[in-house]
């Protein structure tokens, strides 16, 4: 049987072996370490954590907490039946205990209808959800200096795949701890990027937190469902792919010369837009023209 | 052996005496997307179960 590689423990945790203690102290560690070497923010900035009450988003938003970071809790409620409504009581019961201020925004309130009722228009759920998603997450992360998302080293690697998959260079440069510093845009940061999912969903059970490991359940008509799968055969073989891929990617962008593309302003919302209108307006647009 | 299997909601009774690793393989269970519990603790894939252990499998996929 394996022991941790720091003491003579048992190991709960294999590549890197470790028991529960040295485990613990490894994976903030690495947080840390990632925090630091990419210059992510400091104490000064205020932070808000795009938080879904998932293990992901829950675990940043602790170690956050408990490093003395000003954070608080933003929280979207798409309206996805028997799920979100789930997880959201487990972050609202999370903040009150950690004292963490939380502010949850609807699709609901915002756009009239909740991500269900829009699925009954439109067929990509993961589509609709991201770009309504994303709009309200900067348009509530106005008053912050980052946005943290709890995206991990699976959700980075598969990213990147997929962008490759569909041959799409224009977002291959969104794939890192940071995304660029835009005017309009609160800038996103993902400290859990050289995390594993496993090792992520490890932290949470050994912490004790109170979240659901459930997955949306519009998951299966994702393509990134796919690229998942793939993606955890090839670990399994040939152990490392997912770590080995994010290296090779953030070396790669560092070569690439992007193409500094002008950002416009959306005219009927004022949000930062690739074209006149932004693809939330539109997409309301259409949904409201539906009925 | 009791075990629950999380993401497909079902408990089943299995004989079995070895490691972890090798139920998940009978179980055709990719080690990469589960934690296991072992009588409330969490184990490594190298551990050894005995047919008396209760064994969750848990999955660590979440989200969207």
């Amino acid at each position: 049987m394996g022991n941790c590689s720091k003491c003579k423990e048992k190991a709960i945790f294999l590549n890197p072996n470790f028991c529960k203690k040295h485990f613990i102290d490894y994976f903030e560690n690495k947080v840390k370490k990632t925090i630091k070497d990419y210059g992510l923010f400091s104490k000064k900035d205020k932070i808000a954590v795009a938080c879904s009450g998932g293990k992901d988003s829950t675990t940043i938003l602790f170690i956050l907490k408990k490093s003395g970071f000003n954070v608080e809790a933003l929280a979207i409620n798409e309206g996805i039946d028997s799920y979100r409504n789930h997880t959201l009581v487990d972050l609202k019961k999370f903040c009150k205990e950690n004292k963490v201020k939380l502010k949850v925004v609807s699709f609901k309130e915002e756009f009239e209808n909740t991500l269900d009722e829009m699925l009954k228009q439109r067929k990509n759920p993961c589509t609709v959800c991201g770009i309504f998603r994303r709009n309200l997450m900067n348009r509530y992360s106005k008053d912050y200096d980052k946005i943290v998302t709890g995206h991990n080293l699976d959700d980075e690697a598969q990213a990147v795949m997929m962008n490759l998959f569909t041959a799409n260079v224009d977002l291959l440069d969104k794939s890192n701890p940071k995304s660029k510093k835009i005017k309009g845009f609160t800038q996103r940061i993902k400290p859990l990027y050289f995390c594993s999912e496993k090792e992520v969903a490890a932290y949470a059970l050994l912490k004790g937190f109170e979240v659901g490991f459930t997955e949306c359940p519009y998951v299966h008509k994702a393509f990134r469902h796919d690229v998942r799968s793939a993606l955890n055969n090839f670990e399994e073989e040939h152990k490392g792919t997912k770590l080995n891929i994010l290296k090779k990617h953030l070396k790669n962008i560092s070569k690439i010369k992007t193409s500094s593309e002008s950002i416009a302003y959306c005219s009927e919302c004022g949000e930062p837009s690739r074209g006149k209108i932004c693809k939330a307006c539109k997409l309301l647009s259409e949904i409201q023209s539906f009925k | 052996m009791k075990i629950f299997i999380e993401k497909d909601k079902k408990n089943i009774e299995k004989k079995f005496f070895g490691k972890t690793f090798d139920l998940l393989k009978l179980l055709n269970i990719n080690p990469e997307t589960v934690l296991v519990v072992k009588n409330g603790e969490l184990i490594s894939e190298d551990e050894t179960l005995k047919d008396s252990d209760t064994v969750k499998i848990l999955s660590v996929i979440s989200g969207g």
